[in-house]
C-alpha cells in the first residue's frame, strides 16, 4: 500500500484541449496577418496604436480587478490582449494616444467589467470603445492615413476618407455610383489591403486568412460570419439590380469597410453572440441587413460596429427562442 | 466511403489512450479474501444467506434476490465466512458485504467448468429466465440492472431489435473489446439465448469503428447464426449510453420521462452480460467473476483480467506492477465516468469494468473561470438539456426551475464538462441539482 495521498474527485477525470486561454489565444494569432499588413501600410502608427491599445486594456483590466473589485487578478486568460487588439484595429493610425487610451478605458471598464468581467458582457467590449471614441471624436476617428507602402518614417500622414465615405458623399452630392467608382481604390486594392481605413480592417486577404485559422482551431463556426456576409451580399445586390446609378455592387459591399474585421472576429465573440446554430444564423442576417442600411440609408458611411452592437442586445431573445430539442421528446 | 452511423445530437471525442487493447484476458490469482457486497446492484440490496462460520464453494449464493429488481450473489471463491461486514465500495460508503477466507479453489458440483463450446440450446423461454436470474446475473456494462427483468418483454410490447453493446466509448476501457476477440463463438450463442428469450429474430452488435479486428471478427462468426450482424459505429462517446445506442443503430429515440428501450422496440445488452448469459444457461455457472482492465499512461503493466468478484483492487493493482510513482488518482471506471477510489482494500463488483490509475499531473482540475457563453456544453450534450443553465439554476438552488428545464434527463455522461473552457464543474451541480429535484418528486409521489 502506498503512504502518497491521492485525489479523490467526482467524473469526469480528463478534459479537453479546449479552454478559454486557448480561445482567446487563438484569436489573438489570428489576428497577426492582418496586424501585419497594417505595418505594411500604415508604418509606426500601426504598431505604436495595437500595443498602447492592448497595454491599456491590460493595466485597466488589472487595476480594476486588483483595487476596485478586489477579485483575482486573471489579465492572463487573454481576453484583455484580443479587447485590445480589436480596439486598434477598430481605429485610424493617425489616433492620438490619450484618445486611444480612454477608448481603452471605456472597452475595459465600462463594457466589462462593469457587468462582471468576462464572459458577463451583453456587449462587445471593443465595438462598445470603438464607438464611444466615433461619437466623441468624430474628427479623428474619420480621418484615415493613406496606406503608403514600406514608409517608416514618423512624418505625419496624408489623410482621406475611405472608399466607404467618398460613396457615401458623392452619392449625398448627388452624383452616381459609376462614375464615383472610379476615384475608388479597385478590388485587387480592397482585398490585399492597400486603401483608407482602421488598422485591422483593411485587408480582406489577411483577414480571411486568420479566420481559416480560427475554423481549423474550432474557436468559430462559419454560422455567423457566412449568414453575415451573405446577406450583405444579396440585400446590396438586390438594391444593386434595382439602381445601380444610385447603388454599389455587392462585391464593393462585402470587400470594403469593416465587415470582415466584423463579420470573421467581432460578431463571432462567443460572449455576446447566440449559442445555438439558427440563433447564430438570424444574428448574422440581423448584423447584415442593419449593416447594409446604415451603409446605405443611415448618416454614417459605414454600419459594421452599430450593426453588431445592435444585434448583441438581441442575443439573449435569441437564445431564448432557440432552445436546443430534448433527446426523446420534451 | 458511407459516413459511418452514430447518435445525431451532441457527444465528445475524447483520446482514445486503449493501451491494453492488445493483451490477453489473463486469469487473475484466486485472493487470500474477498469482500463481497450484497448490493452489487441497481435495485434492492439482496437478503444475506451465509453467516460467520459457514462453509462456500464456488458458486454458493451468498445472497438471494430480495424483490424484482435485485439480484442474487454466489461465493467467488470457496472457503469460510469471516464476517458480514460494512466494507467500503467503489461509492465510498461503507456497505454491507459478505467476507470470505480463502481456502482451496472448490466449486459447485452443477457447475459445468469445460471450456467446451455448447450450441444447443435446450431451454425454453421461462427456463432461461429463471437460469439467469438464479445465476445473478447483471448488466455488466457498468449499470448493473438485473438482466433478468430486460429478458422478460411486458405485455403488449415486441422486442424487435436485440442491440448488443461492444461500443466501449470510454476511453482506455478494453474489456469488452477483448472479450469480443476471446470468447466471440460463446458470444454468439449467447446472444441467440436471448433471442430466444426475447422471442426476437434480429440481433445487432453495435461496435465501434477502433476495434476493427473485432468488427472483422464478429462479422465472420455471425455468417453461422441467422439473424445477427455487426454495425460499425463513428467513434464517439457517450455512444455506449443505451439510449445513444440505440439511436445510432435504429434511428428511434426512446421516449423521455420513464421511457424504456422497449417502447421503441429494443432490448440493449452489454457484451459482458452477454457472456454471462451463456454461461448461465449453457453452463449453470453463476457470476463470480468478470473481465476487468487495468490500465493507466504509467502503469507497467497494462492488462485485462478474469477476476473473482469481491477480489481487492490492491490484488489487481499489484498484477499490473503496482502504483507507478506518479500517480495521482485511482479510478474505477473509465475517466469520462469512473468513480475515484478511496482506498485499495475496494473489492472488485459485478459492474467494475476497469481501474484506471491516473499520472498526478492529469488529476486535479483546473482554476475554473467565467461561463464565456461559448455553448459547447449545449452543442455536446447528447440529451439536449442546457448544461450551463442547470449549471447556474443550481448554483442558486432554484430547483423548481431546474426540473421544468429538465435538469433529470441528464445522464451524468460528463462531455459538458470535458469540453468546457472556462473548466467549470457543470456535472457536479448538476448532480447536485438531480438529487436535489429527484428528492422534491418522490416527497410530492409520496404525498399522493
Amino acid at each position: 500500500m502506498t503512504d502518497k495521498l491521492l485525489t479523490v474527485s467526482p467524473s469526469p477525470h480528463v478534459h479537453s484541449e479546449f479552454s478559454t486561454e486557448r480561445i482567446m489565444y487563438d484569436v489573438a494569432i489570428a489576428l497577426i496577418p492582418a496586424f501585419l499588413v497594417s505595418i505594411v501600410f500604415f508604418g509606426v502608427g500601426a504598431i505604436k496604436v495595437t500595443l498602447v491599445a492592448i497595454v491599456c486594456c491590460i493595466l485597466f483590466e488589472y487595476l480594476i480587478q486588483k483595487f476596485v473589485l478586489k477579485v483575482p487578478v486573471t489579465v492572463c486568460d487573454g481576453s484583455a490582449i484580443v479587447s485590445g487588439i480589436l480596439l486598434a484595429f477598430n481605429v485610424p493610425s493617425s489616433i492620438p494616444v490619450w484618445m486611444l487610451a480612454i477608448g481603452a478605458f471605456v472597452t475595459i471598464a465600462v463594457a466589462k467589467m462593469s457587468f462582471g468581467g468576462l464572459g458577463k458582457n451583453p456587449f462587445n467590449p471593443a465595438l462598445v470603445g470603438r464607438v464611444f471614441l466615433l461619437i466623441c471624436f468624430p474628427v479623428h476617428m474619420t480621418s484615415w492615413p493613406v496606406p503608403r507602402l514600406w514608409d517608416f518614417s514618423f512624418t505625419d500622414a496624408v489623410t482621406g476618407a475611405t472608399a466607404l465615405g467618398k460613396l457615401k458623399e458623392g452619392v449625398m452630392m448627388g452624383h452616381a455610383v459609376p462614375e464615383l467608382m472610379q476615384k475608388i481604390p479597385g478590388y485587387m486594392d480592397l482585398f490585399i489591403g492597400q486603401i483608407n481605413g482602421c488598422i485591422g480592417e483593411i485587408s480582406v486577404l489577411a483577414l480571411v486568412l486568420g479566420a481559416a485559422y480560427l475554423l481549423i482551431r474550432k474557436v468559430i463556426t462559419l454560422y455567423i460570419p457566412m449568414s453575415y456576409i451573405f446577406t450583405v451580399f444579396i440585400f446590396t445586390g438586390i438594391l444593386w439590380l434595382v439602381n445601380d446609378q444610385r447603388f454599389a455592387d455587392p462585391l464593393f459591399h462585402i470587400l470594403s469597410g469593416g465587415l470582415m474585421l466584423g463579420a470573421w472576429f467581432m460578431a463571432t465573440d462567443m460572449v455576446t453572440s447566440p449559442m445555438s446554430k439558427y440563433g447564430m444564423i438570424i444574428f448574422g442576417v440581423g448584423c447584415g441587413v442593419l449593416t447594409v442600411f446604415i451603409r446605405l440609408f443611415g448618416a454614417y458611411p459605414e454600419g459594421v460596429s452599430f450593426a453588431i452592437l445592435i444585434m448583441n442586445a438581441t442575443v439573449p431573445l435569441i437564445n431564448k427562442m432557440f432552445r436546443p430539442k430534448r433527446f426523446g421528446g420534451r | 466511403m458511407p459516413s459511418l452511423k452514430t447518435f445525431s445530437r451532441g457527444g465528445v471525442h475524447p483520446p482514445e489512450c486503449k493501451i491494453s487493447a492488445k493483451m490477453n484476458i489473463e486469469v487473475l490469482h484466486v485472493p487470500q479474501k474477498v469482500s463481497i457486497p450484497i448490493s452489487q446492484h441497481l435495485g434492492a440490496p439482496s437478503t444475506p444467506l451465509v453467516k460467520r462460520g459457514d462453509m462456500v464453494k464456488v458458486g454458493t449464493p451468498v445472497a438471494k434476490t430480495s424483490g424484482f429488481i435485485s439480484a442474487n450473489i454466489h461465493s467467488s471463491v470457496s472457503g469460510k465466512v469471516a464476517n458480514i461486514a460494512e466494507v467500503v465500495d467503489t461509492s465510498g460508503y461503507p456497505r454491507k458485504a459478505v467476507v470470505i477466507d480463502v481456502d482451496g479453489d472448490e466449486w459447485e458440483e452443477s457447475i459445468d467448468r469445460g471450456s467446451d463450446l455448447k450450441k444447443d440450446i435446450s431451454l425454453s423461454r421461462d427456463e432461461i429466465v429463471q437460469k439467469v436470474l438464479e445465476s445473478g446475473v447483471v448488466g455488466l456494462g457498468g449499470a448493473t440492472f438485473p438482466t433478468h427483468v430486460k429478458l422478460m418483454v411486458p405485455q403488449g410490447k415486441k422486442a424487435e431489435i436485440l442491440i448488443i453493446n461492444g461500443v466501449e466509448c470510454e476511453p482506455y476501457l478494453t474489456s469488452d473489446h477483448r472479450l469480443m476477440l476471446e470468447r466471440g463463438e460463446e458470444l454468439m450463442v449467447g446472444i441467440h439465448i436471448i433471442m430466444i428469450a426475447l422471442e426476437s429474430d434480429k440481433a445487432i452488435i453495435g461496435i465501434e469503428a477502433n476495434k476493427p479486428d473485432a468488427i472483422k471478427y464478429l462479422t465472420g462468426l455471425a455468417k453461422d447464426y441467422p439473424g445477427v450482424s455487426v454495425q460499425t459505429l463513428k467513434v464517439k462517446y457517450p455512444q455506449g449510453g443505451e439510449k445513444q445506442l440505440i439511436k445510432a443503430i435504429t434511428g428511434r429515440e426512446v421516449p423521455n420521462k420513464g421511457g424504456l428501450p422497449i417502447d421503441v422496440g429494443t432490448v440493449v445488452h452489454n457484451v459482458g452480460t452477454v457472456l454471462a448469459i451463456y454461461e448461465a444457461v449453457q453452463k449453470n455457472r453463476p457470476l463470480v467473476e468478470r473481465v476487468v482492465t487495468i490500465t493507466g499512461k504509467s502503469v507497467k503493466k497494462p492488462g485485462n483480467y478474469m477476476v473473482r468478484i469481491g477480489t481487492p483492487v490492491q490484488d489487481l493493482v499489484e498484477a499490473a506492477g503496482g502504483i507507478p510513482e506518479n500517480s495521482g488518482k485511482i479510478i474505477s471506471g473509465g475517466p469520462m465516468m469512473g468513480k475515484t477510489l478511496t482506498n485499495l482494500d475496494v473489492p472488485v463488483v459485478k459492474g467494475t469494468s476497469g481501474i484506471l490509475i491516473i499520472p498526478l499531473d492529469e488529476s486535479k482540475r483546473k482554476v475554473e473561470g467565467n461561463c464565456i457563453r461559448c455553448g459547447k456544453c449545449v452543442s455536446v450534450c447528447p440529451l439536449g438539456v442546457e448544461p450551463h443553465l442547470l449549471y447556474a439554476l443550481s448554483k442558486r438552488g432554484d430547483w423548481e426551475r431546474a426540473e421544468k428545464e429538465d435538469v433529470m434527463n441528464c445522464c451524468e455522461c460528463g462531455s459538458c464538462q470535458y469540453t468546457c473552457p472556462a473548466h467549470l464543474p457543470l456535472l457536479d451541480y448538476l448532480r447536485v441539482g438531480k438529487a436535489e429535484v429527484g428528492k422534491q418528486i418522490r416527497a410530492r409521489h409520496n404525498k399522493k
